[in-house]
């Protein structure tokens, strides 16, 4: 079966320093993937070289096969695969509906249009506003984003990348700066998301690995120490060392 | 939000023109003067009130609306409108060419680099002096009446009607601009780009048509102030003038069409009284104008209506 998004020796380099060393990733389609380590493993760039958002040194990026390495951002996210930021990137002054539905109409290209109301086309707002009820913002759509809350904000980072409508969608700690009360409503919301989504999250809260990911693959100093999954993650005695070892100083 | 507020002041803008028309006949080049500076400031707040993208040049699409209409009238364009549309089409393809060029980089390259292309079109107009006149300008080029039926009158009737209808419909166009897709677009270019890459969205060439338009609605108002005036000079492709559409727009409150028209008026009636106060020191109490209003008023003039509008609210 072909991996709905795979890269075979995933290298950045910048200067002498190797921020991703030579990455071999193949994750299945439907999957519900997790990227953990320590930190300064290379987690958020490697995110960033399958997104497009750095460009690789070496090595290859494929999505549902097709080589995708030498696409930019944009032309990649056209293709199905989306990405939430770890630190918001949102469009702060604007509604949260503005928002998604902004990401709505650049999946249709109908940005291209000066000429018509962004107001009168109430097919892209339905679904734009279907996008905000899935992670239950759906009181606060005509809201200006900077008014919410930081863990409400997080939401509508994931309304956004799901009004794309990706086949991969990569979450980069979806529940970064969000009480763990909420956090664990974050992931709630993820699991709700279609089966056929191929959903790779990076997480730093080991209680949400385990809970959430069907595999897991783990990131030292820009290399893979291991994959498998979390019962094989949570058995294997080097990951302990590296990694788990280290639970005391997560916990707090 | 805005856009709302910009469509419920446009019968009060167009109440104050009709107004300005019976109270005051003797200032009726001043109030043409306004209206223009008013097209061109609201051509550049497309660019840095809606994209975001700052510019030091954008006199120079003014510019070359103006020197259109005086050179294409030697090739027989004599009917004001029809060289209306030709300079706004002139100064689109321009910035349309130009856009690779200047939405390159940050703010402090755009800056440099939308100057230096001011410098050298203004040296090049300078140097050109079979087309543009040169130093001297250009004033010999014919002008049949408007439509075929309005003369341009000593009163400054139809320069001011002219003037006039060309706003309306320029802040007409924008008010769809800005509510549209594209608008929600370039808004999102203005807050965001890393997010803009992210939701997969073609920002070069959203900055591209930003940028013809801008140039397209530069070109009208260069156009019109050469047709009303019967002169196109170098002063209308200057330094000074990129700069003084700069001021303007950052004093009627950025990203606001009724607040950029608004900021034209008062800016063109304080230089005006200004000049007339003291021929020799306006300069200076504007620059304290200025100042004064940046520092004292967040937002410009729009900025404090809204914050007026919300305290009697309350």
């Amino acid at each position: 079966m072909t991996a709905a998004l795979e890269s075979r020796n995933l290298a950045v380099r910048y200067g002498h320093f190797s921020a991703v060393g030579g990455v071999d990733l193949a994750i299945a389609p439907g999957a519900r993937h997790a990227l953990i380590g320590p930190n300064g493993a290379g987690k958020t760039t490697l995110v960033h070289a399958l997104t497009g958002n750095v460009a690789a040194t070496a090595g290859s990026v494929h999505l549902d096969g097709e080589d995708i390495t030498h696409l930019a951002q944009p032309a990649r996210v056209r293709k199905g695969l989306a990405r939430t930021f770890q630190i918001n990137q949102l469009f702060r002054s604007q509604t949260v509906l503005e928002n998604v539905l902004l990401a709505v109409f650049e999946r249709q290209r109908a940005t291209r249009a000066f000429w018509r109301s962004a107001t009168g086309d109430r097919r892209a707002i339905a679904e734009a506003r279907e996008h905000i009820a899935l992670v239950n913002l759906a009181s606060l759509a005509d809201q200006p984003v900077h008014r919410l809350a930081y863990g409400q904000q997080r939401m509508v980072e994931i309304a956004i990348a799901l009004a794309t409508r990706p086949r991969v969608l990569i979450l980069d700690e979806p529940a970064a700066g969000v009480p763990t009360t909420e956090s664990a409503v974050i992931f709630e919301r993820l699991e709700a998301l279609p089966r056929e989504m191929t959903l790779i999250f990076v997480e730093h809260d080991m209680n949400l690995v385990f809970r959430f990911a069907e595999r897991i693959t783990v990131l030292v100093a820009g290399k893979v120490l291991t994959e498998g999954t979390p019962a094989e993650i949570s058995a294997d005695e080097r990951v302990r060392e590296v990694y788990l070892g280290r639970r005391g100083h997560h916990a707090a | 939000m805005k856009a709302r507020t910009a469509t419920r002041f446009a019968p009060v803008l167009l109440l104050a023109a009709i107004a300005s028309y019976v109270l005051f006949p003797d200032y009726l080049a001043l109030i043409t003067q306004i209206m223009i500076l008013a097209i061109f400031a609201l051509s550049y707040d497309l660019l840095q009130g809606h994209t975001g993208i700052v510019s030091l040049g954008h006199a120079a699409f003014f510019g070359l609306g103006a020197y259109s209409v005086a050179i294409l009238s030697r090739f027989g364009v004599t009917e004001p409108v029809l060289g209306l549309f030709a300079a706004g089409a002139v100064s689109a393809v321009v910035a349309l060419v130009l856009s690779p060029i200047v939405a390159r980089g940050n703010d402090l390259t755009r800056l440099l680099i939308t100057l230096g292309i001011g410098s050298l079109l203004y040296e090049a107009a300078n140097r050109a002096r079979a087309w543009t006149g040169g130093a001297d300008g250009l004033s010999d080029f014919a002008l049949s009446p408007l439509l075929g039926v309005f003369e341009f009158d000593f009163l400054g009737r139809t320069a001011f009607f002219y003037s006039f209808a060309v706003l309306a419909l320029v802040y007409a166009c924008l008010l769809r601009i800005t509510t549209s897709p594209f608008g929600l677009a370039l808004a999102g270019i203005r807050e965001n780009t890393t997010r803009m890459r992210a939701i997969g969205a073609p920002t070069a060439r959203h900055i591209a048509v930003s940028y013809m338009l801008s140039g397209a609605i530069a070109g009208l108002g260069g156009a019109v102030l050469a047709q009303t005036s019967h002169f196109v000079s170098l002063d209308m492709l200057g330094f000074d003038r990129s700069a003084e559409v700069m001021m303007v727009a950052t004093l009627g409150g950025t990203g606001t069409l009724h607040g950029v028209v608004i900021g034209a008026a008062g800016f063109g009636y304080v230089k005006d009284a200004l000049s007339t106060l003291s021929p020799k020191y306006w300069h200076l109490a504007l620059g304290i104008v200025l100042m004064a209003s940046v520092l004292l008023m967040k937002g410009g003039i729009a900025g404090a209506l809204a914050r007026l509008a919300a305290w009697r609210k309350r």
